[in-house]
């Protein structure tokens, strides 16, 4: 049975202490950032940033301030389109591993070359993996699969302080983020779970995905 | 806290003004979110729209520096629509009293001030006393003197009109908010008020608090679970060193600090032990000789002597009305008049105030020490930008400190809990942490005087010192000791053994505690008590989360401060679904007590609720305050007006600053700095950012000083999301990135528009290219009670950067 995220954007504080934490467990180097009027930062994904908090701010119908944080990731797709590319061009580049059902890029990727690559970034419908120039490998999320083979939470996970990411069993999960969508909708009416059966990483939001980012959800 | 944070999820109505608790306090904002899911109203009321409002029920945006009008119009709202808890107020609190004929309040000057001292006499506001000394009460409040009818006319003026014209809030926005919150007034409600320096940090900052402590005693809010007035504390162990009075003014356990009048103990325990009148008064602080002599014990063991008067003599005293805090410090080195000094764990040549007169005044000194982990602004202070290090007379001694995950020890959260954290790793190299920085210099000292004596050798050579620090050791004489074989109820106790708990302690040198607040923490029975992690509770106990046997928490363990006011006179809980404590079967069940009387209604031991205050009575009406016994609306220091319409004092009378040629005070509405600048942190800096600009990951998510300004500003300006931004206040000139935002609205105040910009303090210059202290603008205007600088409010220009030589 495959693992699956709830991530309740509604409880979200933008603390982005998933988002370092990735990056402390990961080991991956700072980038060299820039204030640029945003507190997005860095300000997209990136070969040292797997995971990054996005901020979107709009007026809401009575003028009131909505800000919205997505802590983006990999979907951890179902059927991933990203191993369907990568197959036709380097068999083995991106597995799924069929015991938690994360997508995992290998060491292989380095062989996909510019080209499939970029084919592969393409055919993501979240726009998440990135090419590391140095190694020529693609980077993306692992969901952590060196904790989750010995029983732990993703490191995203375990940081959250105010519940905004679930893990665990996939049937568990869905039942949760049913359970939140209902609760979540006497507030916020146009509440959604995005692309909840094609996807492991399952957002719950409170509007239009473009108030949050422009691939927050395919469908 | 009054309360603790897992408390806060027992709340109906969370009012969040004065902090941006999901930014600062991100871990335990949880227990905020857990109050929400309950079905809680999430208020915030703060001059930006945060990452806290994005999770509230709605943001109120408040011109920064108007708290007291806000809140004004709360109370003037609860007292016209009589929302108030009646039987709460009538029993529980000072409303009642009647104050003395020389009380008078005028166009916003209270009696008794003397303005060429900016001072009051506060004698003016006592209370009126019956022939045995008493206060005069009046429970049918015909009186028109009694407490609640002055307070009734003080805030009439606090109309929604005036309010709203001067906070810049709508009319709507303080319904809002009052009717929300308004609703704890019920006996089954409870409301909690969350503050952090955004309350503290302003010429009005104690009268800010007090401003919540007259809402929550009219509401019924406090003593309660789900109620209390909060202070969030933080990471800077802020609770730790207020009860170990890490500040001038006190002595550890909230004694004030000796002062030349008082020469002898009986004369410091006479001015500061009150006498009550009220059979049913507990007048806790009628023990405090018992903790004073306890205290001196701690310090001087065997050498205090009741002969002696324990040493008493030792202790320096300070000039009665002299100010020895830190703004007054940085002001006597300003002027040459010290000569070296010690600054450990504060960085003021980024956080203090008016940032350029605390570096010029550095430049004075001869020698300095610092220990830090990283190298900052203090420590580097000679070759900051613009300074010639060759001119620089300084000798900056620099020790390096040890971190905090590399030592052992407790930390006070909050919630007055004592929690004991293990040691992570071992110091780098050779750093050390503060302890063993001061014991061995210490000892270095007595062996030079042991050596070659010296003026008044007494006090350091007769300390009950040590060789080496321990941890372990100093919490146990924080809890204390007996000196004397000593028989408590039917246990005997060895000299030399812990003291259980506070109740043990005597006047007569027979006990230590070096904070009486603390012990019980650690006790020969139990061990230490910081170090329990045991969850066991009680149903009673479970249904409010409360959790007596995890970690130990002061006083005596009593997890709800004033818990005897969540009960009627008949030890009963107002709301027995959450109720904090119980009279059953003659005894009380649930948190521990606030001491083990019986309920009011015995009226031979019945106890009122409020035992730290003399008369056992919750006080609406309170003469300690330096600036008045009611909370009034004055404007900041630095105003954007020349007027408002509560009085004619435009400013706090009292306030306290300082006048030299680097003390620059913009006139009040200076066409030359008509915009309001507020400051403060963020998530993803801890502080002024001394640490944390040296965690690149953190920098890589707040790399560079920004200004968060409306686009109707950035339109005015001219200015583009991203631009490079100069600031400019009367003191100096910072650099910044604009980061144009629907966060931040301009406020109509008086019928014109006032622009107000925010920016964080969190940036140096010893990290390149990252800005520069942002308090090189702010303004060194204090709080009359605790010297607390305004770095929430004042007055500033800015304009777009042809180029920027701060931040690359």
């Amino acid at each position: 049975m495959p693992k699956s995220f709830l991530i309740d954007t509604t409880r979200c504080t933008a603390c982005r202490g998933c988002q370092v934490a990735c990056k402390e467990w990961k080991d991956l180097p700072a980038n060299d950032t820039k204030q640029r009027g945003s507190h997005q930062n860095p300000p997209d994904l990136n070969p040292y940033n797997y995971k990054i908090v996005r901020f979107h701010e709009h007026l809401d119908e009575y003028g009131a301030v909505v800000w919205n944080f997505f802590p983006d990731q990999c979907r951890h797709c179902t059927i991933p389109l990203c191993k369907d590319v990568a197959d036709r061009a380097v068999p083995g580049a991106i597995i799924k591993d069929s015991k938690s059902g994360a997508v995992l890029v290998t060491e292989k990727s380095a062989e996909l070359g510019p080209k499939n690559a970029q084919a592969v970034i393409n055919a993501c419908p979240y726009n998440i993996p990135r090419l590391d120039p140095k190694t020529k490998r693609l980077t993306k999320c692992d969901m952590c699969a060196d904790r989750i083979a010995k029983g732990m939470q993703p490191i995203c996970v375990k940081t959250c302080p105010t519940g905004t990411m679930v893990f665990g069993e996939r049937e568990e999960i869905l039942a949760l983020a049913q359970k939140r969508l209902e609760s979540v909708k006497r507030r916020f009416p146009k509440a959604f779970l995005a692309d909840v059966r094609d996807v492991n990483v399952v957002y719950l939001l409170a509007e239009e995905k473009e108030h949050y980012h422009e691939y927050a959800a395919f469908l | 806290m009054t309360n603790h944070w897992i408390d806060i999820q027992n709340s109906d109505a969370v009012l969040i003004i004065g902090s941006n608790a999901a930014e600062h306090h991100p871990v335990a904002f949880k227990w905020v979110m857990r109050a929400k899911d309950r079905g809680a109203a999430l208020m915030h009321v703060d001059p930006k729209f945060s990452r806290t409002s994005a999770r509230c029920d709605f943001h109120v945006p408040l011109r920064s520096g108007t708290d007291i009008a806000f809140l004004g119009g709360m109370i003037n709202h609860i007292l016209e629509k009589e929302l108030y808890f009646k039987e709460y107020v009538e029993k529980y609190t000072n409303a009642a009293f009647v104050v003395g004929k020389n009380y008078a309040f005028n166009d916003g000057l209270f009696s008794g001030f003397n303005a060429a001292a900016r001072r009051y006499d506060k004698s003016m506001w006592a209370m009126e006393t019956g022939p045995d000394g008493g206060p005069v009460i009046d429970p049918s409040f015909k009186n028109e003197r009694c407490v609640i009818n002055l307070m009734r006319k003080h805030y009439s003026r606090y109309t929604l009109k005036n309010v709203s014209d001067i906070t810049g809030v709508s009319q709507d926005n303080l319904l809002k908010v009052y009717d929300r919150f308004c609703a704890t007034g019920k006996p089954d409600k409870a409301g909690t008020i969350m503050y952090a320096l955004g309350w503290t940090q302003h010429t009005v900052g104690v009268q800010n608090i007090r401003c919540s402590a007259l809402i929550q005693l009219l509401l019924g809010n406090i003593g309660v679970a789900g109620g209390g007035i909060n202070a969030l504390r933080g990471e800077p162990n802020v609770q730790g060193s207020t009860d170990h009075a890490l500040l001038y003014n006190n002595l550890p356990g909230y004694h004030a600090t000796p002062n030349a009048s008082w020469q002898t103990l009986a004369e410091y325990n006479k001015a500061n032990t009150p006498v009550t009148a009220l059979k049913n008064s507990a007048n806790w602080w009628s023990n405090r000789p018992k903790y004073m002599t306890s205290l001196l014990k701690g310090w001087f063991g065997d050498a205090a002597t009741p002969e002696n008067d324990f040493c008493y003599a030792y202790l320096p005293k300070l000039e009665p009305g002299q100010d020895y805090s830190y703004m007054y410090v940085m002001d006597k080195m300003y002027h040459g008049k010290l000569e070296g000094g010690f600054i450990f764990g504060v960085n003021p040549m980024n956080s203090f105030p008016n940032t350029n007169k605390m570096r010029a005044a550095l430049d004075k000194l001869d020698w300095l020490v610092c220990s830090e982990l990283h190298h900052s602004e203090t420590t580097d202070n000679w070759q900051r930008p613009g300074s010639d290090p060759k001119s620089q007379k300084t000798e900056v001694f620099l020790l390096p400190s040890a971190h905090r995950i590399e030592k052992e020890g407790t930390i006070s959260n909050s919630g007055r809990w004592l929690q004991w954290f293990d040691q992570g790793v071992k110091p780098a190299g050779e750093a050390r942490n503060f302890a063993d920085i001061f014991v061995p210099l210490f000892n270095k000292i007595r062996a030079l005087y042991t050596a070659e004596g010296g003026v008044l050798p007494e006090p350091i050579l007769k300390m009950h010192w040590t060789e080496k620090f321990k941890a372990d050791e100093w919490t146990k004489r924080i809890n204390g000791f007996f000196w004397a074989d000593t028989k408590v109820g039917d246990k005997t106790y060895k000299r030399g053994q812990l003291v259980p708990a506070f109740g043990a302690l005597t006047a007569d040198g027979s006990t230590s505690s070096l904070n009486w607040v603390y012990a019980g923490s650690y006790t020969e029975e139990e061990g230490n008590k910081s170090k329990r992690r045991d969850t066991t509770q009680t149903p009673m106990q479970a249904a409010i989360g409360l959790y007596p046997n995890w970690s130990w928490c002061w006083p005596v363990n009593r997890r709800i401060l004033y818990n005897r006011a969540s009960v009627d006179e008949n030890g009963k809980p107002w709301n027995p679904e959450r109720a904090v404590i119980a009279w059953e079967n003659g005894k009380w069940t649930g948190d521990v007590p606030d001491g083990p009387w019986p309920p009011m209604a015995d009226k031979e031991k019945g106890k009122l609720p409020f035992i730290m205050m003399k008369d056992g009575h919750g006080g609406f009406f309170a003469s300690g305050p330096a600036d008045g016994p009611l909370p009034e609306h004055y404007e900041p220091a630095e105003t954007p007006l020349s007027s408002h319409v509560f009085s004619k004092q435009l400013s706090s009378p009292v306030y306290k600053f300082h006048s030299s040629d680097m003390d620059q005070v913009a006139p009040p509405a200076d066409p030359r700095y008509p915009i309001v600048l507020t400051t403060y942190s963020l998530t993803e800096h801890w502080c002024g950012g001394g640490e944390t600009r040296n965690v690149p990951n953190l920098l890589e998510t707040e790399p560079q000083l920004y200004v968060e300004m409306s686009h109707e500003l950035a339109r005015e300006k001219g200015i583009q999301n991203g631009d490079g931004v100069i600031v400019e206040s009367a003191r100096g000139r910072v650099e910044a990135i604009a980061m144009v935002t629907i966060r931040i609205r301009p406020f109509t105040v008086m019928g014109k528009t006032v622009h107000l910009i925010g920016m964080p303090f969190a940036y140096g210059w010893t990290t390149p290219k990252c800005g520069d202290s942002t308090n090189r603008l702010t303004i060194g205007a204090c709080d009359p009670n605790t010297t607390i600088p305004e770095a929430k409010a004042c007055c500033v220009n800015l304009h777009k950067a042809d180029t920027l030589t701060e931040i690359g």
